[in-house]
């Protein structure tokens, strides 16, 4: 076969291949585009069968999700999960920087065993320590306590932004950190000025994993949490039983708690792999 | 301050000299790491100890006068418990099954994306969203939305074909709870060997091309060895997240009508219960389940590692 007809033939297959990826694309986003028309739907319209595509669009489903219709506002929810989030992302961030610098640029001696350390905790299961997590929180009286979930929160990313950061700052090449030594720059003229430009974009989407991980979580914040501090997907929770006609409601409030993971996720897109393979994919 | 220090050290011998100040380096080396590792220690690896001592108590916390220790007794009652048992070949099947149907369909995700077509971006885009839904949500967005019997979008669309209309979550409650996993970790097993295709020797798949190998053949003796330990990452990787999922089969079934895995059995033994002992033993099976895997998993990410500190 010659090289032009090789070509052609790849091209036709291309076609009909890219026409079998978008199809694919459609029918995975099929249920969250159905979610979204679904939370613009008046309840009657939305249970429905078969469904109505084309009825009329209203923002009632947002309105009783934010408590229009007298049910729990969601606003102590969604502040409990940014301060969890946030925080617990600050934290990790400022315990995991100096680790990974001491892990890549001037390592210590068997660095490698520490970094597999820090891998290994990620696999331990939550549910191991859990009820030991929950005596410890009810004697001291830090249940229902939002920081108890910080520092949680800040244990479970913490392994993932170590081992990101370590593959970030491993990048930096040594000669120009030593070049910058040799010309007589400080430790913290370095760090401003020589790592953390290459770093930053790194650390960015090292914070925005972080951060989708703590405002996911359900298990600790559902034991740990009661009125006071609940967080988002705990509010989500009281969806679990149909309370009559409620869809366009539950699609409301499934979209608006997870814009945020989508936002921080397309944001964080080129180095999500990276970070969920704790740095093993590139 | 630094007088002070330096001043006697300067007339000491030279041996003793060097001595302190290398091990001072040493723990000026190790500092900044410290923090971390004293903090990883202390809130994840005391509560484990403490839940592998308190496995081996009788201990409910309705009657916490009562608490004794008790051997290997709640082992033993795990073990031999029906529900405990079931729960244990519940997560076998969840995870297996999960995982092994993301890693296919991802696989062929993958292969479709790794290609160039019209719009490829906004294909890729597409199939991400599903894994940037909040776990609960799209446990409430299957449950409600789309299983629902009278009104959800599966039994709606049948509804155009005359089809039958299941009550999908009462029939099959298990494989409802794995096909709203898998759709969520699909992307999570594309992204990984989508990684691994871009990382391939292409001009060696040109070169064969240009031989006369078929594109199967391409596939079966470059594309799948190469992929082999991208393929591995994610079944381990998938693996140690969905042995610990609890939201989705609290969501979905609430544990009922046989979903009930391990890590849902321990949240249901020690919170509604107040077994504390059963729960912290189930607890330690989970992790040693877990130890298993990690084993596996730990060597595929070290030798990826090495690779690429190699390569470096």
């Amino acid at each position: 076969m010659s090289a032009v007809a090789v070509r052609l033939r790849s091209r036709r297959k291309g076609v009909g291949l890219g026409l079998v990826a978008w199809l694919l694309g459609i029918v995975f986003f099929l249920p969250i585009a159905w979610m979204a028309l679904t939370s613009f739907h008046s309840e009657a319209d939305a249970a429905t069968n078969p469904p109505s595509f084309a009825a009329s669009l209203t923002l009632d489903g947002y309105r009783e999700f934010f408590g229009a219709g007298g049910g729990a506002s969601p606003w102590p929810a969604l502040i409990n999960s940014t301060v969890a989030s946030v925080a617990s992302t600050l934290f990790v961030l400022v315990l995991a920087l100096p680790a990974a610098y001491a892990l890549s640029i001037r390592p210590v001696k068997k660095w490698t065993d520490v970094l597999f350390f820090f891998l290994s905790t990620k696999m331990l299961p939550a549910v191991a320590g859990l009820l030991p997590l929950y005596l410890f929180a009810k004697n001291t009286d830090m249940l229902d306590n939002i920081w108890l979930l910080v520092i949680l929160y800040t244990s479970m990313n913490l392994p993932i932004a170590v081992w990101m950061m370590h593959s970030f700052l491993s990048e930096i090449p040594v000669a120009i950190i030593e070049a910058a030594r040799v010309d007589g720059a400080k430790l913290p003229t370095i760090l401003t000025r020589v790592v953390a430009p290459i770093a930053l974009p790194g650390i960015a989407a090292t914070a925005l994993i972080c951060f989708i991980f703590s405002w996911n979580e359900l298990l600790f914040a559902r034991v740990l949490t009661g009125v006071v501090a609940e967080t988002a997907p705990v509010f989500l929770t009281g969806f679990i039983t149909s309370q009559g006609l409620f869809l366009a409601k539950v699609c409301a409030a499934s979209l608006v708690i997870s814009l945020p993971v989508l936002a921080a996720g397309f944001a964080a897109q080129d180095k999500l792999v990276q970070g969920l393979s704790l740095g093993a994919v590139k | 301050m630094t007088a002070t220090t330096t001043a006697p050290v300067a007339t000491t011998p030279v041996h003793t000299n060097r001595q302190p100040s290398a091990r001072l380096r040493a723990w000026a080396t190790r500092a900044p790491l410290l923090p971390a590792l004293v903090f990883m220690i202390v809130v994840t690896q005391l509560p484990f100890v403490a839940t592998l001592v308190i496995s081996f108590f009788d201990w409910n916390s309705l009657y916490p006068d009562a608490r004794h220790f008790a051997g290997i007794d709640n082992y033993r009652e795990v073990l031999t418990d029906a529900d405990l048992r079931h729960s244990v070949w519940t997560t076998v099947l969840l995870t297996v099954a999960v995982v092994l149907a993301s890693l296919v369909l991802g696989l062929v995700l993958a292969l479709l994306l790794d290609r160039r077509f019209r719009g490829r971006g906004v294909v890729r885009t597409l199939l991400i969203a599903p894994f940037l839904v909040v776990p609960v949500a799209a446990a409430l967005l299957w449950k409600h939305v789309l299983y629902n019997p009278e009104y959800g979008l599966f039994n709606g669309l049948l509804h155009y074909v005359g089809g039958p209309q299941p009550d999908w979550i009462s029939n099959t409650p298990l494989l409802a709870v794995e096909a709203s996993l898998v759709w969520q970790w699909t992307p999570f097993m594309m992204l990984i060997l989508l990684a691994g295709l871009q990382s391939r020797d292409h001009e060696q798949i040109e070169a064969a091309w240009v031989d006369g190998a078929s594109d199967w053949q391409i596939f079966r003796h470059l594309t799948l060895p190469h992929l082999r330990r991208y393929l591995e990452l994610g079944a381990l990787l998938g693996s140690i997240y969905i042995v610990q999922n609890f939201d989705a089969v609290f969501t979905i079934t609430s544990g009922g009508l046989g979903t009930a895995n391990l890590p849902y059995t321990v949240y249901q033994s020690f919170y509604q219960a107040h077994e504390n002992g059963l729960a912290s033993a189930a607890g330690v099976l989970v992790v040693i389940g877990s130890i298993i895997i990690a084993t596996f998993a730990l060597r595929v990410v070290s030798s990826l590692f090495r690779e690429e500190v190699s390569h470096a």
